[in-house]
Order: structure tokens, then C-alpha cells, then sequence
């Protein structure tokens, strides 16, 4: 192998999103020497894309709202496989959380009496999401970039780690290339913190970008840390579904949050149709009563399209295949239809949703304030990850963290729209916070020379073989396979297809071959990715193969109902001493008192 | 289905050329979508930049037929086809590779930048209260994805590279936004003058017409900074009040 240059950091986060940055600024803020290192550019990362805003129950808009509501709809979205504690530590702190971005100076879209205005969002109760348009991920990235950079964390952009190095038990330190010239890199840190996002690449249809690769899961998981809820990937009900190449970019829940509706080819709005019996005192159950909740009447029940998103996603599932479907295979979602209700209808649009209607414009040739969209689901958001200590974020390896997508618990079996980015910020805090602490009380461990040289070599085969597969292509072939048979609807048949299949591109992915040279090759980049989607792909089946029931975004046509048995555990994903991948139920630690009491009042 | 022909830049810093791909078209195809088919099936090891392909993040920024364009909002259906159509890195920027090209210059520039500084609060929770309509200018400047197509595109840095002189207007929109938040209360006119080097813009609007989010970059930004700048220098009378007060 060639050389490598090495860096020394207290602390290291790894990813640049939201939870990423957030991580970095507290850390730094604790006094210790911060690394930062992100595959794209800074500021690109899939937080940009975030769209209707950030969930945080500051009652600006409701002032029936409080933490207690929040951390109820978290755990009724979630069906109660949440980590209570995360849930309550996530409702507590977001209020803060989002007042802090506006001291760093980002500005959030105001209420009449100058405060931060709040939006309806599918699963929570009051308008809780602070937003700006749209556009509500990029304001909050670009705050914390912003931010970050005059707080003396040195950033290593572009630049994708292969491995972890590892003390004996503890993480010391993490092995990866930059893009620019392929030069490898050597990161010497007390600890690290995981903050990769999701695994959305492993399917044909995604809002995500080429970016999420499941890595931080597959690097922690390497590591020897535990991954829980595996099973649960959150398809988002709204992707664009034509033009073929913009199939699977996300179309904001926002769109419903302001009025918009779910109509299927007869024009009928289908959601009324399918109320679960969890949200039925909840949800209204004619057209008039769900305008009023649009409109801000404390009185009016929610309309069904903002139930949550594993529900309206089968929801869409059900019509298309029953034949109701839109001319592409979707359904349509309609906006334009409140120029009935309101005179300024196309203005309101174009205030709100300005993304969206450009977005449309630019690529559908449709104009959303005239016409219905056309929209299917899409694969969106990894609820499983990294198993975390709610507190701390530390895995199960010591001097590991995780924040952010790639780390677990807080959602469940389901994420509520918004309490991601919330999510980010408080965790992210959280990491920084507890990385920071555990770094000022631990010396460096020793990096391990034959660690870094055997994952140099490994990195470099593709380059040696003669001949072999193209990367794309079994990438490709991966997201084929996982979209149709590990899907929205699974079955134990289609399933057992799934992991020989997965046997079978283990092998085609160690097989590939790359053409040119190091510098700035993505063939090669994807070849490295290949690894990590499939120890993902890996653990979603294995995962969604052992619960046999449905629940959240978990729905089996085996076993399609929800099995109060089933309600008692997580699943634990881990990998044992041989190598092999191996899973085990655990049972979800006993509630706290006060918690379930709160639970119970509101149901 | 109709098929183009792709002219595509390939090299590095030291020689480059262009090769030629042939690719079908299909309905709704982006330039982006072109470029990762032709790297999928025949280049492996085209380099470019992408994530979102929506327009959110500002990556895969380029110049289509010469135009600096974000590719995955570069509709096939908009270009003549009889022709080859020319796929080349932004030109103000050192290249890397392909279509890389080296921006970390602009991440620099805005380090320099004076951070925002907010005034006390308002409110006794450590909240502020905003308006509105206080906030809609500056919403506008926060639109900005970061994709340097202005910064291409100004022929202060593109013709005359005076990168170490001159913000750019990209960072002319950035210090608009901090110059005109409601809550900041810093000063950075003195800045815009000496180190931003306002005085090179001359208003070309060359910077508006290619911006992807529609930003009016030179009305509403880069003017007004610059009648911030000659009010604070130029300003007769308040030079010789200055004088007087013993500051420059």
C-alpha cells in the first residue's frame, strides 16, 4: 500500500449533516479538538433536503401544547418500540434546540406575534413543526455550517471512511481515503462519533442521494456495536413518481399539512376509507371538519392524510394495486383544490411551498397551484441503527457514538414527520457533549499499523482484477432486489429469496473491477459502498424475517396484523465472534411510571 | 426514443479533451441523468459532483453548452439535440478531474466573513420577536444552495481571477444576510470595502440571470450593500464629522 497521513482529534465526527455539525459545535464548545470529516461538500449533506421542518413543542402556535403531547405522539407514531427515554429526552430538549438556531441566526417563518411559526405535520397532535416554507433542512443546515466554521473544528471534506480502528474493545480511531486524489487518510481520536444519516441507496426508489450507503450502521457493526429495529425503514407516502428520472424525490408532507389531499383516479379521497382504530378519537372523519384543522380551529379533528406515514403509504399501496391508481402507478395529491376555500390560493401555494412548486414546474411540467401532483411512496428514513445509550449516545462499543439517522431508538416502529431534524439537534448535542466528556476522561488509545494496512489492501483490490463485474451494476442489481422483495409489503417467501440473493452479490461485490486510477473515481467509490449497502441489506432482512407481524412501517402480508407479543421486544442485530450476522429479541425495558401514566391520560 | 450526443470534458488540470457518448433519451431526462447513465455504462470513473437531484443542495453545478447550469435541473427536452451537447467543469475554478473542480476556495472566503451577531433578546426565555415582513428579504438571500454558479459566472473572478480580492457575489449575498437579519448588530461595511472588494462589481447581473433559486443577487443584495459602503465612506458630511471625532 502507499502511505497515509495521520490526524489527532479528541474528538472525531463522522458525517456532516445536521446531527453531525451539531455534534461538532458542542463538542468543540466543551473545549476539546474536533475533526469533522463528510463525503460531499459541506453543507450538501441529505439534511439540505429536508423539507417541511423541525418538530418542537414551543406552543407558539398552540398553547395546548407541551413536551408531554410530543413525547405521547412520538410513542403512539413509534407503537410503543420507541426508547421511552429518548422519546422523553427528545421532547424535552427540542423547544431549546430550535431556539438555539435562531441565536446562530437562522430565521424561521414568524407567527403573527413575532415568534416562530409552527405547521401541522402528519401524527402530532398541534402545529409543532417550526419551518421556513419548504426549505426548512437547508435553513438548518446552513445555520450549523455556518456556525461550525468559526468554532475551530477542522473539516475534511470529501472524504469516505473504510473502517474503524479499534484498542482491544474500544474504538481509537477511523481509516478512509479522500476523493480529490484517493490519498489515504489515518484518524487518531479519544473518541468518535457516527453521524452517516440512512441506507435509502439500497433501493431502486429513494429520496435519498448516493450518499447513503448505510455506512456508519455497517462501520459500527464491523466495530462489533449492536444495530436495533432493523426492520423498520420508513417509505415516505410522497415521492414524484414521473417523469421516470426524478422517480422517488420527496414531495413534502407540508404539501398535506397545508390542505393539501389524496384523491384516487375516481377522484375520491380514499384516506377517509382506512382509520385505525389508535388514532380514530383523533382523525375527522368528514372533508369540513378537516379543513377547520387546517384552517387553525382548536375544535376540528385531523383530516386522515396526516395520519402517519406507514399508514398513508399503504394506504397508496392499497389503491394502486386495487386498480384506482393514477396513469404513472400513483395517486394523486392535490393542492390547488383549496382555491375553493380561499381566494388567495395560488399565492398561499407559491408563499408555502415554493419547492415544490418549482420543483414541479421545472421538472413534471405540472403547475401544482392548477393541478393534482402524481406521487407514490419512496424509500425515506432508517427508524433502526446504531443501539445507543439515550443519555450519552455511546453504542455498545466504548469510544463509539452515534447521532442522528444512523443511530436508534427514538422512533420506533415509525417516525413522525419533523422529529427527525428535532431528533439531529438534540442528539447531536448530546454526542458532542458525552464524546467531549469521555475524551477529556480517557487517553488515546494505540492505533493498530495491521488494522489500517489491511483495510489499504482491501481497498485497493478491485484496482488488481483483471476482470469483473462493473460496481454500478451490482449495485444496481441490489437496489432491483431489495426494492421488490424487501419492499413496503414482504413475505417470508420473498424474503428467503432476498438472502440468497444478498449470499450471491456478497460475492459478485468482492468481484468487481475498476477501471482508472484513484483520483476522484467514483467507480471506485461505489465499489467500496458495495459493502456497506449489503451488511444493511443484510440486517433489514434478517430483522424483517424475525418479526412476524406488522406494525409501523413493518408490514407483513404473512402476518398482517399487529401481535401484542411482538409489542414487547426489539430486535438486536450483532455480529459474533465467527463473523456470522446473528439476531436476537430483547425485551423493551419496563416504562417508567410517570411516562406511562402520561401516555394513558392521553389516549 | 430520440438519441444525443454527449461531448463531455475528460482530464485533469494538466490536459483534458473531449470524448463523445452516445446515450437514448428518455421522457423527463435531466443533463445529471445523462452524465451518471454515461458513468454507469461506459466511463466508471467520470468524475462528477451530484446528491439531491432536485435543485436542493447545489452540487452538480456545470456549464451545458457553454451556460453554468445545475444539471439536474437541465432538461434534455430544453436543448437542441441535432447538435452534440457540451458537458464542461465551471470555468472559474481549478479543475480536479472531469467535471470536478476545485471550490474550496469559496469555503475560505466565507471563514473570513464576520459571524452573525445577534442583539439581547427580546423576550425573558432568551426568544426575539421578528415580523414577517422584517425577515422576507433576507429569506430570500437564505435561499441560496451554495452551487458557486455566480461565482462562475462573474467575470471578476472568471476573466480576471482576482479570487484574492474579490468575495464573489455569492458572499455578497451572505453578508446581505447577515448585514440585514433583524437581530445582527455587527459591522462589516468596512470589510465589503477593503477585503470583499465591492467596488469590482460593476453590475453586470451576470450573476442574477444564472442563479438556479432566482435570487435577484445584484438589486437586492449587492446594490444595497454598496450604497451601505459609500454611506459610510463617501458620505461628505459625515467624513468631516468623522474627522473631527478624530476616526477614520
Amino acid at each position: 500500500m502507499s502511505g497515509y497521513d495521520t490526524y489527532n482529534y479528541d474528538v472525531l465526527v463522522i458525517g456532516a449533516g445536521g446531527a453531525g455539525l451539531r455534534a461538532a459545535i458542542e463538542a468543540s464548545a466543551q473545549g476539546v479538538s474536533v475533526g469533522l470529516v463528510c463525503k460531499s461538500l459541506l453543507g450538501k449533506a441529505h439534511t439540505v433536503m429536508a423539507e417541511g421542518g423541525i418538530a418542537a413543542a414551543m406552543a407558539n402556535v398552540d398553547d395546548r401544547d407541551n413536551w408531554k403531547v410530543h413525547f405521547t405522539d412520538t410513542m403512539r407514531g413509534g407503537q410503543y418500540l420507541n426508547n421511552w427515554r429518548m422519546a422523553e429526552l427528545h421532547a424535552k430538549e427540542a423547544p431549546d434546540r430550535v431556539n438555539e438556531l435562531e441565536a446562530w441566526g437562522a430565521l424561521f417563518d414568524r407567527t403573527k406575534d413575532g415568534k416562530i411559526l409552527q405547521r401541522n405535520f402528519g401524527g402530532h397532535k398541534y402545529p409543532r413543526l417550526a419551518h421556513v416554507g419548504d426549505r426548512t433542512g437547508l435553513e438548518m443546515i446552513r445555520t450549523l455550517q455556518d456556525h461550525c466554521i468559526h468554532q475551530g473544528v477542522e473539516v475534511h471534506m470529501e472524504c469516505t471512511i473504510i473502517t474503524l480502528l479499534k484498542d482491544g474493545d474500544r474504538v481509537v480511531g477511523a481509516f478512509g481515503y479522500e476523493r480529490e486524489r484517493g490519498r489515504f487518510k489515518t484518524f487518531h481520536a479519544k473518541a468518535v462519533i457516527l453521524a452517516t444519516g440512512g441506507v435509502g441507496r439500497s433501493y431502486k426508489i429513494t429520496s435519498n442521494s448516493w450518499e447513503y450507503t448505510g455506512d456508519g450502521h455497517a462501520l459500527a457493526y464491523d466495530a462489533g456495536a449492536e444495530l436495533i429495529d432493523m426492520e423498520f425503514l420508513q417509505f415516505h407516502p410522497t415521492g414524484m413518481i414521473w417523469p421516470p428520472s426524478v422517480r422517488g424525490i420527496l414531495v413534502t408532507e407540508g404539501v398535506r399539512g397545508e390542505g393539501g389531499v389524496l384523491l384516487n383516479k375516481n377522484g375520491e379521497r380514499f384516506m377517509f376509507n382506512n382509520i385505525p382504530e389508535l388514532y380514530r378519537n383523533q382523525t375527522s372523519d368528514n372533508e369540513e371538519e378537516g379543513w377547520r384543522y387546517i384552517q387553525g380551529d382548536k375544535n376540528a379533528k385531523r383530516p386522515p392524510e396526516l395520519l402517519t406515514r406507514d399508514h398513508v403509504a399503504r394506504c397508496i399501496v392499497r389503491e394502486i394495486k386495487e386498480g384506482r391508481g393514477s396513469p404513472h402507478g400513483g395517486v394523486f395529491l392535490d393542492i390547488s383544490w383549496i382555491k375553493k376555500k380561499i381566494s388567495n390560493a395560488e399565492e398561499h401555494i407559491k408563499k408555502k411551498l415554493p419547492g415544490m412548486y418549482h420543483m414541479f414546474k421545472k421538472l413534471g411540467d405540472i403547475d401544482i397551484t392548477k393541478e393534482p401532483m402524481e406521487i407514490g411512496p419512496t424509500t425515506h428514513y432508517m427508524m433502526g441503527g446504531i443501539r445507543v445509550n439515550a443519555e450519552s449516545q455511546m453504542s455498545t462499543v466504548t469510544g463509539l457514538f452515534a447521532a442522528g439517522e444512523c443511530g436508534a431508538g427514538l422512533h420506533g416502529a415509525n417516525r413522525l414527520g419533523g422529529n427527525s431534524l428535532s431528533d439531529l439537534l438534540v442528539f447531536g448535542k448530546r454526542a458532542g457533549e458525552y464524546a467531549a466528556k469521555f475524551a477529556k476522561e480517557n487517553n488515546a488509545g494505540i492505533l493498530d499499523e495491521k488494522q489500517i494496512t489491511k483495510a489499504a489492501n482491501w481497498s485497493l483490490l478491485p484496482f488488481e482484477r483483471e476482470k469483473g463485474d462493473s460496481p454500478f451494476d451490482v449495485q444496481f442489481a441490489l437496489q432491483e432486489m431489495m426494492q421488490q422483495l424487501v419492499g413496503i409489503v414482504r413475505n417470508e417467501t420473498e424474503m428467503m429469496r432476498a438472502k440468497e440473493h444478498l449470499r450471491l452479490m456478497r460475492q459478485r461485490s468482492e468481484n468487481v473491477r475498476v477501471t482508472g486510477n484513484r483520483e476522484f473515481n467514483p467507480g471506485w467509490h461505489t465499489a467500496l459502498d458495495l459493502h456497506n449497502m449489503i451488511i444493511t441489506s443484510e440486517a433489514i432482512t434478517m430483522a424483517a424475517m424475525e418479526r412476524k407481524e406488522s406494525r409501523g412501517a413493518h408490514f407483513r402480508e404473512d402476518y398482517p396484523d399487529k401481535d401484542p407479543n411482538c409489542g414487547k421486544f426489539n430486535l438486536i442485530i450483532k455480529k459474533n465472534t465467527e463473523g456470522q450476522m446473528i439476531i436476537r429479541q430483547e425485551p423493551i425495558p419496563e416504562i417508567r411510571e410517570e411516562l406511562k401514566k402520561i401516555i394513558e391520560e392521553m389516549k | 426514443m430520440p438519441t444525443a450526443t454527449f461531448q463531455i470534458l475528460r482530464g485533469d488540470a494538466n490536459k483534458g479533451n473531449f470524448e463523445s457518448y452516445d446515450l437514448e433519451i428518455s421522457e423527463g431526462m435531466v443533463v445529471l441523468d445523462a452524465v451518471l447513465l454515461i458513468q454507469a455504462k461506459y466511463a466508471n470513473d467520470l468524475a462528477v459532483r451530484w446528491n439531491c437531484k432536485a435543485g436542493h443542495c447545489g452540487s452538480c453545478s456545470a456549464e451545458v453548452n457553454g451556460i453554468p447550469k445545475l444539471m439536474c435541473m437541465c432538461r434534455m427536452s430544453d436543448l437542441p439535440l441535432d447538435k452534440p451537447v457540451l458537458v464542461q467543469p465551471m470555468k472559474a475554478f481549478p479543475l480536479i478531474k472531469d467535471l470536478v473542480t476545485d471550490v474550496s476556495w469559496n469555503f475560505e472566503v466565507k471563514k473570513k466573513i464576520k459571524k452573525f451577531k445577534p442583539r439581547k433578546p427580546d423576550a425573558e426565555d432568551g426568544t426575539w420577536r421578528m415580523a414577517q415582513e422584517d425577515i422576507d428579504r433576507v429569506q430570500e438571500f437564505r435561499k441560496c444552495i451554495e452551487c458557486f454558479l455566480c461565482q462562475d459566472v462573474c467575470h471578476v473572478l472568471r476573466e480576471h481571477h482576482l479570487h484574492d480580492r474579490f468575495s464573489g457575489p455569492r458572499y455578497f449575498v451572505h453578508i446581505a444576510s447577515l448585514e440585514m437579519h433583524p437581530l445582527d448588530i455587527e459591522d462589516r461595511r468596512e470589510d465589503l470595502k477593503k477585503t470583499d472588494g465591492i467596488g469590482f462589481c460593476n453590475i453586470t447581473k451576470c450573476c442574477t440571470n444564472v442563479c438556479p433559486q432566482e435570487i435577484t443577487i445584484t438589486d437586492n443584495a449587492i446594490i444595497p450593500l454598496k450604497e451601505r459602503v459609500a454611506d459610510r465612506f463617501y458620505d461628505p458630511l459625515k467624513r468631516i464629522f468623522r474627522m473631527f471625532r478624530g476616526k477614520k
